[in-house]
């Protein structure tokens, strides 16, 4: 179980964060959806300690990661989650198997002998074959995402987090990723966070949804209740409507308008 | 911006990215003592420090030695009527000063820009980001390799360079001064002793050191996308030259004291 407290995060003068409480069970797949510069993807690195927040606890089965300050004790914490990067950031000089494998050295105990046969294994419930040896710059985008899910998967984590799983893949691919990362959730059994603003992609794969806007929680609710949400914030963002109470940096952010809109969904 | 804030600001930020900087040698050393070293890694970069930058340091000095014969033989010529202690001058300042200054600018300007722009391209690809979420840092898999290898094959390179340098001078010495082989390599060997072969060699360790170092810092803390990464190569190599010069008198000085020289 992933829990989120107050979680405020911001960049110089900038609040990107301001005050996240979120509640993640354990086996389920929560979409947080929510416009550009929202704080999605800051909150998503905060989860695995990438960026250490301000304010707030993140408790992940009981260790609070914004308390953590030895590296051995960050690094125990990270060991439970995969983490599939938007752009895929497979490392360029090594080769797929040896991307896949990368986070096998360090941690597990699994002997180098066998990391070949955990690649093949690995890249085959992602749907790749016979390209182990081939280099990140070989592949199409929507195989890298794959290989990139493969390295996430491969040191078998509890929790998988993907930033947008889906940007800059033709629709076809899209639903492909989406594919896979349900064939996951069912044969893996693990927690994952998603963040997208796909949302086709949010309602097939989503257990639950949250929505942020202007670094806060707007609405957290079943796909279904989002669909039919009456919150105008929820509405034009579902809708992909560019007039509404959204502003997407067009006017200054206005947080009491945002406060009033909270909970209605 | 008025210039009394702009001095201000560019000072603070002088001062903040010392600071960073110093807190990368530290983790480095921390690591390096604590953790297995990823000698593989250290093994590649060796090769792209090294062996890639030996044609190109070679010829730079094999002309620095030329030139340096030319110059010493034509003002000796100049003074004395002949050429004169063209083979010490052309040894004592290669070995001591310039095998290890040029070298470094060299190999700085070249692998020092490659590892600059290699760990930039990788901040701004979340590719370093990847490297934690794999339970691994940065400074392990990326920083000491670079250092280590820098440290293991500068020196190396500095001896390298100053042999070419030195068979340069013969070249001119004989073709162009026509001064004997005999007596160009007794001018060398009469009055160079090991400790001018230290003096430069000790060089060579610490601006391997400062390059490594600098050329990480500059490469992990880009920011900014392809403009970020080319700003921050750029960065990089003119630091790098910058303090190979700086630290070279300090080095010098140091060595001085100490009788080494």
């Amino acid at each position: 179980m992933i829990d989120a407290s107050g979680v405020k995060k911001s960049y110089g003068k900038r609040p990107i964060l301001r005050g996240i409480d979120l509640l993640v069970e354990d086996g389920e797949t929560l979409a947080i959806i929510g416009g550009s510069g929202c704080g999605k993807s800051t909150f998503l690195k905060s989860v695995i300690g990438l960026v250490r927040p301000d304010e707030g606890a993140i408790t992940v089965d009981g260790m609070d990661i914004t308390r953590l300050r030895k590296e051995a004790d960050i690094a125990a914490y990270r060991r439970r989650f995969g983490y599939l990067f938007q752009e895929a950031a497979l490392f360029d000089s090594l080769s797929v198997w040896e991307n896949v494998t990368f986070g096998l050295r360090y941690l597990t105990d699994i002997p180098a002998g066998r990391y070949r046969e955990i690649a093949r294994d690995k890249l085959a419930l992602v749907g790749l074959k016979d390209i182990e040896d081939f280099k990140p710059s070989e592949l199409s985008g929507g195989m890298k995402k794959r290989v990139a899910l493969a390295r996430a998967i491969a040191a078998e984590p509890s929790y998988i987090l993907y930033d947008e799983p889906t940007t800059g893949l033709d629709p076809i691919m899209s639903d492909v990723i989406n594919d896979l990362i349900l064939d996951l959730q069912g044969k893996l059994k693990v927690t994952s966070i998603v963040v997208t603003h796909d949302m086709r992609s949010a309602y097939k794969i989503a257990s639950r949804m949250a929505m942020f806007h202007e670094g806060k929680v707007l609405a957290v609710a079943h796909p279904e209740v989002i669909k039919i949400s009456n919150n105008p914030y929820v509405r034009q963002f579902v809708d992909g409507l560019s007039h509404g109470p959204i502003k997407m940096k067009l006017k200054e952010y206005e947080p009491e308008a945002a406060e009033t809109q909270k909970g209605e969904a | 911006m008025r210039p009394v804030s702009f001095v201000g600001e560019a000072l603070l930020d002088m001062s903040e990215q010392a600071g960073q900087l110093a807190f990368m040698v530290r983790s480095a050393a921390v690591w390096g003592l604590r953790s297995r070293i990823e000698w593989r890694q250290v093994l590649i970069q060796m090769v792209r420090i090294g062996v890639e930058s030996l044609p190109v340091t070679g010829m730079t000095m094999f002309f620095t030695g030329m030139v340096l014969a030319l110059q010493t033989g034509a003002s000796s010529k100049h003074f004395f009527n002949e050429p004169l202690f063209v083979g010490t001058v052309v040894s004592f300042s290669i070995v001591m000063e310039l095998g290890p200054v040029m070298t470094s600018l060299v190999v700085s300007g070249r692998a020092g820009a490659a590892i600059a722009a290699e760990l930039g391209t990788m901040k701004v690809t979340d590719q370093i980001d990847a490297l934690y979420t794999l339970g691994t840092d940065p400074i392990r898999y990326l920083v000491i390799p670079r250092v280590l290898a820098f440290v293991l094959t500068l020196p190396v390179l500095t001896v390298f360079s100053d042999f070419i340098g030195v068979f340069g001078g013969w070249v001119v010495a004989k073709y162009k001064l026509g001064i004997p082989t005999s007596v160009y390599w007794s001018d060398i060997f009469n009055n160079m002793e090991i400790r001018h072969f230290v003096h430069g060699f000790t060089k060579s360790f610490v601006f391997a050191t400062v390059i490594a170092f600098i050329c990480c810092f500059k490469g992990v803390t880009t920011t900014g996308g392809a403009e970020g990464v080319g700003k921050s190569t750029t960065a990089a190599v003119v630091i790098s030259m910058a303090s190979v010069l700086i630290m070279d008198y300090f080095v010098t000085a140091i060595l001085v004291a100490l009788g080494i020289t």
